[in-house]
């Protein structure tokens, strides 16, 4: 079983990920380049790059400091969702062995610390939709199936790695975990990861470029 | 009273269309975060009732029409009618603010286009399309009507200006001039106001006798072919007289309509229009930075004035500085509204609101609560203001919330202050009497 998650099971999540998001994404611009002219008619590079910096930098933007409380549990999230997993030993160990280079690494208890914290944003952003009445106006449940299947990897890799439970079981969930949240992103709004570049350079161009205003 | 069908057809039609390209991106990465919210006038003076945050709105509106796929009854489209004209002005804050940059006002605007195609855009700006249709005019004004009106307000004007004339159907001029259909209407001194300010400068202007009403409530309602017939009437008439740039009055609706979106109604290559469009803030920017119109600082105005920026100039314009160096060369304590610019809020009466008439005046006096607080903290007096529609709300709001402020434009403060060149002088009097 386990090695069939850590085999063939990875390359499927790795496919439908990245080849999804190649499917989604030359597929939306071949359909806005033809059916929303407005949208390339006035896309601008440096409009576009610098809406995309302000809202990748926190509280670059008057929203980010508008909501300082989602800033901080945001940007937390997302630093430690793409840092710990990406420069965790283990992991590029796993990817040494298998492909033959790696990146560089992290302390294992700099990782520790990377979890918990977003596990804590995790915690953070679902209270958010259970008390704020305009954020709980538009959650569905949806909205927190995928924050779960977010957290779920890093919940079960702090279990794995402290070696709670049954280890071995615990690993092999863990990796499901990870290949469930890669293979839904393509078909889910977890499609930002790429797709929120693109809407910030199209708005930021249209509100810099052809309005004249900034957008952040 | 019979049951109005639904065309279910129609309605699907529309949203297959959208579904190209901006609307599909933007319906999938909605992350629901809610961070909309309190960018929203409508929620803030609502006590920040949630049924007004913006993503909201359109999940009640266009989400619900894609969901059900265009398969709703008519009471449930009455409710988004409700919604997308009485509790949105598409004013484009709420599209700032998204961490997404998600255009949530144009999702608004184009469920608006679906409700019109099944008649449910309010009755007064029924009637304004008709009068669209059939005169080409907002206010159903004949060419004789508008001919007379302008050589009365020359007449009027030509004592204290003189040399002043208006002209019309002038060949090959810079720039040919419209207005909003309630000037002639109602308002004549703002065409002739605007006739002194084109003088004074030297501008090598006209107005065209069809093709003058640059408003376009087709807009506002979402009657994208009436909007784009209005629109062709200006740029015809342009191209007629062979004038080099179209200017717009104070209006921030017509000019977002002329100078934005018409190109696109009308599918002209690189969303251009045929010639440039130019707002009357940009054109009396213009004038004074080059001297072209000279300000006598006796006469500036003294009291505390601040400015309001008209979604459709400032943030959907980008004239908001050219606004401030206007403001600061007519007046001497200039007070900025917070927050002012891009970020400003809208004033609850543009793009068309106020049009919509009494059915929808208390929920615009509500929504207005934002600039209101917004004005009166600034302790100014007077609010300088480029957009007929705003200047209508503002006034409201000022009665309203006993704000106790003048509204003005910038055209019925500039001509008081201009330095006439002796040519230009009124005729003494001692002579004018021998007359």
């Amino acid at each position: 079983m386990y090695e069939f998650v850590s085999g063939p099971l990875v390359w499927v999540a790795f496919i439908v990920f990245i080849g999804g998001m190649a499917v989604k994404t030359v597929s939306l611009l071949k359909l806005t380049s033809k059916k929303d002219k407005v949208v390339f008619n006035h896309l601008h590079l440096g409009w576009s790059i610098r809406s995309i910096l302000h809202w990748l930098i926190p509280f670059g933007s008057d929203g980010m400091r508008k909501n300082p409380v989602f800033t901080i549990a945001g940007f937390t999230f997302h630093i430690c969702l793409l840092a710990a997993p990406i420069f965790l030993v283990a992991h590029n160990v796993l990817l040494d062995e298998s492909w033959g280079f790696s990146f560089w690494t992290i302390p294992d208890k700099i990782a520790d610390w990377m979890t918990l914290l977003l596990i804590a944003a995790a915690i953070v952003l679902i209270l958010r939709r259970l008390i704020l009445p305009e954020v709980k106006i538009v959650t569905t449940g949806l909205d927190y199936l995928l924050l779960a299947v977010a957290t779920a990897p890093f919940i079960t890799g702090y279990m794995a790695y402290h070696q709670w439970l049954d280890s071995e079981l615990i690993s092999i969930i863990h990796i499901l975990c990870g290949e469930l949240m890669l293979i839904i992103i393509p078909f889910t709004k977890l499609s930002h990861i790429l797709l929120f570049f693109l809407s910030r350079a199209h708005i930021g161009s249209e509100f810099g470029e052809r309005r004249g205003a900034v957008t952040w | 009273m019979a049951e109005l069908a639904v065309d279910t057809n129609v309605i699907k039609e529309r949203l297959n269309f959208l579904k190209g390209g901006r609307f599909k991106l933007w319906l999938e990465i909605c992350a629901h975060c809610g961070l909309c919210a309190d960018s929203c006038f409508f929620y803030l003076a609502h006590d920040k009732d949630p049924k007004y945050m913006p993503s909201y709105k359109v999940m009640k509106t266009l989400g619900e029409l894609y969901n059900k796929n265009g398969e709703v009854d008519r009471a449930t489209l009455e409710k988004m009618a409700d919604i997308v004209w009485g509790d949105c002005t598409a004013c484009r804050r709420c599209s700032m603010y998204c961490p997404f940059g998600i255009d949530i006002a144009t999702m608004i605007a184009a469920a608006r286009a679906i409700l019109c195609t099944q008649g449910l855009h309010p009755e007064a700006l029924k009637a304004a399309i008709e009068n669209y249709k059939n005169t080409g005019n907002q206010m159903a004004i004949s060419t004789e009507e508008f001919v007379e009106t302008c050589e009365w307000m020359a007449e009027e004007t030509e004592e204290e200006v003189r040399g002043l004339v208006i002209p019309i159907d002038k060949q090959n001029a810079d720039m040919m001039y419209t207005v909003n259909a309630r000037e002639p209407k109602f308002y004549p001194q703002d065409i002739a106001e605007a006739a002194q300010i084109f003088h004074v400068a030297g501008e090598n202007w006209t107005m065209p006798t069809t093709g003058w009403d640059d408003t376009n409530l087709a807009m506002f309602a979402g009657d994208g072919k009436t909007a784009a017939a209005q629109v062709k009437l200006v740029y015809d008439a342009a191209e007629r007289l062979g004038a080099k740039s179209i200017g717009v009055t104070e209006c921030g609706h017509a000019y977002r309509a002329l100078r934005f979106e018409g190109p696109y109604w009308l599918g002209l290559p690189g969303g251009k229009p045929p010639v440039p469009v130019v707002h009357s803030v940009e054109l009396f920017y213009n004038y004074v930075k080059s001297g072209r119109i000279k300000i006598d600082p006796a006469k500036k105005v003294t009291m505390p004035v601040t400015y309001q920026d008209p979604c459709n100039v400032s943030r959907n314009g980008g004239h908001a500085e050219q606004a401030r160096y206007l403001v600061n060369a007519l007046c001497t304590d200039f007070r900025d509204m917070q927050p002012n610019r891009e970020h400003n809020h809208c004033c609850g009466g543009g793009g068309g609101y106020i049009p919509m008439g009494p059915p929808f005046r208390r929920r615009r006096m509500e929504s207005g609560k934002v600039k209101a607080d917004q004005i009166r903290e600034t302790g100014a007096k007077m609010v300088i203001v480029p957009c007929h529609n705003c200047f209508d709300q503002l006034k409201d709001l000022s009665k309203e919330y006993n704000l106790d402020i003048q509204v003005v434009h910038f055209k019925t403060i500039m001509p008081h202050m201009m330095i006439l060149p002796d040519e230009m002088k009124p005729v003494p009097k001692a002579e004018a009497e021998e007359e």
